[in-house]
């Protein structure tokens, strides 16, 4: 899986908890979850779950903490299934 | 200030209609919204019927984002979406996510008699059982604690009062308008939404199963299951939906013009002490008399102006005593006593919800001026006989309708009783 399809798989999963709609438009990968989408904190675990059934993966709680742009989701996952 | 309080706004989601439109001429018509339920059939029920919304689904897709869908189960959807519409109703715009403003004078008391047992049947115990609780994810706790769904409504209508869930079993939804109305008629809230949302879910109707008090007989015939006030009633249809008044001080309606379906003259809530017959599961008759009475008194009324009964009346041992009941409180006899409705002969008994849902019913009958059937009772009981004039099998048109009691009564031995008027002085 090439690193575009992971972002573009990560931005699927994490797009329903994105209260900010506008700034779905210029994501990249320095784009922070929880500040710039506006995703509400408490949901970052649904979507670190739907990232472990997505990619087939399991992510750690301190692999989970390490995320907070949409970069660091996507290098987390392309680790993990490498 | 008058310590009056009106209702302005109505929302329903109930097995025989979602909306008022739809709800009020499925009462009218006499129309059941009790079906076969496939799950419970399965699932070796005695009771195979029961009543649940159809179309929710579409609705919610309508009504609330995706990640709020996330986190709302059935009894969260119907109290919703319930409210929703009453806000709206009532001639308020639903605020946008982005708006920070928060209506202080607003608040809401939405219960439920039992509560998220979808999310605890179907997550949380497999879940936890299977040692997957990192697998729970975040929305657990907001779908079983029990203010679940009023807290929902908050974010939803950005409410600033009071925001609560009262539980007071099949007394919850009447409980929640009474509580509010005494909220506004003390001044501390200028608007209230109030009543009671209750899921589908075969965990939650199961203990009513296994004691024997759900209908077993009319498994083949869905429509004619629910039979309060008759002599083959052999226990209620569970069901489920929700109903919601949107109460506001007559000071705040009138300055702002609202439109006003009925005054609430008055509430009363008690609890019989389990004694004198009364128990977790049976009414102390003394109890719901005096419920009824103080009701009455609080409203500075007669009882002769009452013009119609909404009882609470399930189909269960305790209908007669019921309207032997209302009989000694209203003071009436059979040849003076005024029309009685049970709702639960067409959407069955929506446990935490019936009182909300019932209620919704009310205001919509002193609107348009009818009182709904009462159907499946053409055999009634032989105690209840002599009210037969009182008891329409089909529509009864009243254009002088104008004041309307409701009681709800729970297990818990306790009961609840409000007066509806539709004259404003």
């Amino acid at each position: 899986m090439t690193r575009e399809e992971i972002f573009e798989k990560v931005m699927e999963i994490v797009k329903p908890y994105v209260k900010n709609q506008e700034a779905l438009d210029g994501v990249d990968d320095d784009t922070n979850i929880l500040q710039d989408l506006k995703v509400n904190s408490a949901r970052l675990v649904d979507i670190i779950l739907n990232f472990e059934d997505a990619f087939d993966i399991e992510v750690e709680d301190e692999d989970a903490d390490s995320v907070n742009t949409v970069g660091d989701a996507v290098g987390l996952i392309q680790d993990k299934i490498s | 200030m008058s310590g009056r309080v009106v209702v302005t706004g109505l929302g329903v989601v109930a097995p025989n209609g979602n909306g008022i439109e739809e709800y009020a001429r499925a009462l009218r018509d006499g129309a059941s919204g009790i079906r076969h339920c496939q799950k419970l059939k399965e699932l070796k029920f005695a009771c195979t019927v029961g009543g649940i919304p159809e179309g929710i689904d579409e609705i919610a897709a309508d009504y609330f984002e995706e990640d709020e869908l996330l986190a709302m189960n059935s009894g969260h959807r119907y109290g919703c979406i319930a409210a929703v519409d009453a806000w709206t109703d009532a001639g308020f715009e639903r605020p946008s996510r982005d708006d920070d403003r928060v209506y202080w004078e607003a608040g809401a008391i939405v219960g439920t008699g039992i509560g998220g047992m979808d999310t605890t049947g179907e997550k949380v115990v497999p879940f936890v059982d299977a040692g997957r609780v990192r697998r729970l994810g975040s929305t657990m706790v907001e779908q079983i604690m029990a203010s679940g769904v009023s807290a929902r409504v908050a974010g939803l209508l950005s409410l600033g009062n009071q925001v609560t869930s009262n539980s007071s079993a099949c007394s919850t939804g009447l409980e929640a308008v009474i509580e509010g109305y005494h909220r506004i008629a003390a001044g501390r809230a200028e608007r209230m939404l109030c009543g009671g949302t209750e899921g589908s879910s075969h965990y939650i109707w199961a203990g009513f199963d296994s004691m024997r008090v759900l209908c077993r007989t009319h498994n083949d015939e869905p429509d004619r299951a629910s039979r309060p006030l008759s002599a083959s009633a052999g226990g209620f249809v569970p069901a489920s939906g929700a109903g919601i008044l949107h109460l506001e001080s007559l000071e705040s309606a009138n300055a702002r013009g609202a439109r006003i379906y009925a005054e609430v003259l008055a509430g009363a809530i008690n609890c019989g002490g389990h004694r004198s017959g009364g128990s977790m599961t049976a009414p102390n008759a003394e109890g719901v008399q005096r419920c009824i009475r103080k009701a009455i008194e609080d409203a500075g009324i007669d009882p002769e102006e009452i013009d119609a009964i909404n009882g609470h009346l399930t189909a269960t041992r305790a209908d007669p005593s019921e309207v032997a009941s209302w009989a000694h409180a209203l003071e009436r006899t059979p040849e003076t006593f005024p029309a009685m409705s049970s709702t639960k002969s067409m959407i069955g008994h929506g446990l935490g919800a019936a009182g909300g849902l019932e209620a919704v019913a009310c205001i919509l009958m002193l609107e348009r001026e009818f009182v709904h059937p009462s159907t499946n009772c053409e055999d009634l009981h032989p105690e209840i006989e002599a009210y037969a004039d009182s008891i329409p099998h089909v529509v009864r048109e009243m254009p002088d309708l104008d004041t309307m009691i409701k009681a709800s009564f729970g297990f818990g031995d306790v009961n609840s009783c409000a007066i509806f008027r539709k004259r404003i002085d």
